[in-house]
């Protein structure tokens, strides 16, 4: 189904595009502009990127496919990426993603059928100095335990 | 060591050290007053002669990069500033732009002038969220009180500085791959020559710096070039941000001048081991060759011991390990995210990380056979120095340095290998 950028979202993106010489600039931007509007990055966003930004929709899907952090696929509302880099292995990362495909039934990449967590192990997130951490969302959590990671999933769950 | 003075870290501790009235009140942006009353020749000349080295891994001379700028080319010339932190074992950057934003901003200041440089993007890494939304109330700040945009503090010199927010891709740490990624592409490493210097972003002579190397700049503008050289070692001048991890009571960061001994920091920074004694260490993010504990007996904390040590400086966050760590699951490790961020860009790198990968698991599940770590080095010589960009060389080093110096580790799950012939012809 085809997807429109509202327009404030385009006003948007065009303060941005005038940041660079050329327009194919504004492409990762755009995108991060459509994941925060449709929620994800699905063909019919990436055609939209495409006729907002002015390049091919090729282009869009393979600048959308090489970056991890936009979603190719619906994430949950609360998307768990866990860090499973040196300093958070040394310090007990495997425990935590025991902890979560366990208490949640998940396998990396899946989402709960009531779309409320997704999960993915993720490649350094750059907070070694207090692993075990995970990004929930845009938050970062951090000297995560087998418990206090518990405690986060069920408090999240209630909120 | 008594009389040293942070210059990166003095407003981390500072409440609001991040707001524009308290960044000025602690002594901010008070290079600009030196800076413009020189020539931007003589801006380079002054940071080439501080001896102050890039500190986002590789350690080029940051005066010397600048002057390979061409000037009166007809064309823009580009700052863009590396703040993709994402080197296994790093994490001091985050702290720079969250508590003294304002401190980039000097530094991105003094360099734009220094190579004539009018716009200026910070590539901040996608995850980094809360930096970003800092970086930006800089951005704005400064600009309001005519620290950034035209006419800056009535000097004449214009800047406008942006951010742009990278989507998590390892390799846009690489200069050339940063370059890409800023244009809308893929982040895949270009050939070089032409450096960046010459030909960047846009087609434009383009300057790429570490948050570090930048947020250096302003104290040496201030306080000159010798009295820079005077701290730290002769080869490694100037203080930095150092990392701990892994194994050790207290992780963190602190920032001191280069040259303490790397026990030292452990010991006293550290607070000691935690869970055993001293293993191994990877001074400077996961692309460094590993140390083994005899080796850090005599290391410091410099460009020149690590050098001597033949591993490297990067930067300058270490990863400690523990005697009971088992080397084989770390290289695995290493391994598994050199194959996941690859750029898949050269084949020597994304064939051969996979490759290594898939035999570590091989050798992890009892399958292999001691032929196979020799393959793993032959691999590993494959792969340094044949393709476009360093990441390659940057998993070779680490596979080669784990399996020599920590060859039993991973023996231990092999068979040897007459018993696999044996095997198969019993099996046939």
């Amino acid at each position: 189904m085809a997807v429109t950028f509202k327009k404030e979202t385009v006003a948007e993106f065009e303060t941005i595009a005038a940041r660079y010489p050329v327009r194919r600039a504004a492409l990762l931007p755009a995108l991060w502009l459509a994941q925060k509007e449709f929620g994800w990055i699905s063909t019919d966003a990436m055609v939209a990127v495409s006729k907002l930004v002015g390049c091919s929709p090729a282009q869009v899907l393979e600048v959308a496919e090489f970056y991890t952090m936009y979603q190719k696929k619906k994430p949950g509302k609360y998307h768990l990426q866990v860090c499973q880099t040196i300093a958070c292995l040394l310090n007990g990362s495997e425990e935590i993603k025991k902890v979560i495909e366990q208490k949640l039934h998940l396998k990396p990449g899946e989402t709960t059928p009531d779309g409320q967590f997704s999960y993915q192990p993720v490649e350094c997130l750059a907070a070694c100095h207090k692993a075990p951490c995970m990004q929930v969302n845009d938050d970062y959590h951090e000297n995560l335990t087998p418990e206090s990671t518990e405690k986060l999933i069920d408090d999240l769950r209630k909120k | 060591m008594s009389d040293f003075q942070p210059q990166l870290t003095k407003r981390f501790e500072t409440k609001d050290g991040h707001t524009l009235k308290v960044f000025l009140e602690t002594g901010g942006y008070a290079s600009l007053k030196n800076l413009f009353a020189k020539k931007p020749a003589e801006i380079i000349e002054e940071v080439k002669a501080s001896g102050l080295k890039g500190r986002g891994g590789a350690g080029f001379p940051a005066g010397m990069k600048w002057s390979f700028v061409p000037q009166n080319t007809g064309k823009a010339v580009y700052l863009v500033v590396n703040a993709d932190e994402g080197e296994p074992g790093t994490f001091t950057d985050r702290f720079s732009m969250l508590y003294d934003p304002h401190l980039l901003l000097e530094g991105i200041i003094c360099a734009s002038y220094a190579i004539n440089c009018h716009t200026s993007y910070i590539y901040v890494r996608g995850e980094f969220v809360e930096q970003i939304n800092r970086l930006n109330a800089a951005i704005e700040e400064a600009k309001k009180a005519n620290y950034l945009g035209k006419n800056i503090q009535g000097s004449g010199f214009d800047l406008e500085v942006y951010v742009h927010r990278g989507a998590g891709a390892y390799i846009c740490g690489e200069e050339t791959g940063l370059l890409e990624s800023l244009e809308g592409k893929k982040g895949q490493p270009r050939i070089k020559p032409p450096f960046p210097a010459i030909v960047g972003a846009f087609g434009c002579p383009t300057i790429v710096n570490n948050v570090k190397t930048l947020s250096s700049v302003p104290w040496i503008v201030e306080n000159g070039a010798a009295a820079y050289a005077a701290i730290g070692t002769k080869e490694s001048p100037g203080t930095h941000v150092f990392g701990l991890s892994g194994h050790v009571n207290q992780t963190g960061y602190w920032e001191m001048p280069f040259g303490l001994p790397m026990m030292e920091f452990i010991e006293k920074y550290g607070k000691g081991m935690k869970g055993g004694k001293l293993k191994a260490v990877i001074p400077g993010g996961s692309s460094c060759p590993v140390l083994t504990a005899q080796e850090c007996a005599d290391l410091t904390l410099s460009y020149e011991s690590m050098r001597d040590h033949k591993t490297m400086f990067g930067t300058g966050c270490a990863i400690i390990m523990n005697e009971h760590t088992d080397m084989a699951k770390i290289l695995k490790n290493l391994t598994h995210f050199y194959r996941d961020e690859s750029c898949g860009q050269c084949t020597p790198c994304r064939e051969g990380s996979a490759w290594e990968d898939r035999i570590m698991k091989k050798i992890l599940s009892g399958e292999a056979t001691t032929k196979e770590l020799d393959l793993m080095l032959e691999i590993a010589d494959n792969m340094e120095g044949k393709t476009i960009c360093v990441f390659s060389s940057a998993l070779a080093f680490p596979v080669r340095s784990f399996i020599k110096k920590f060859r039993e580790d991973f023996e231990k799950y092999c068979k040897p290998a007459s018993v696999a012939v044996l095997e198969k012809i019993t099996a046939n």
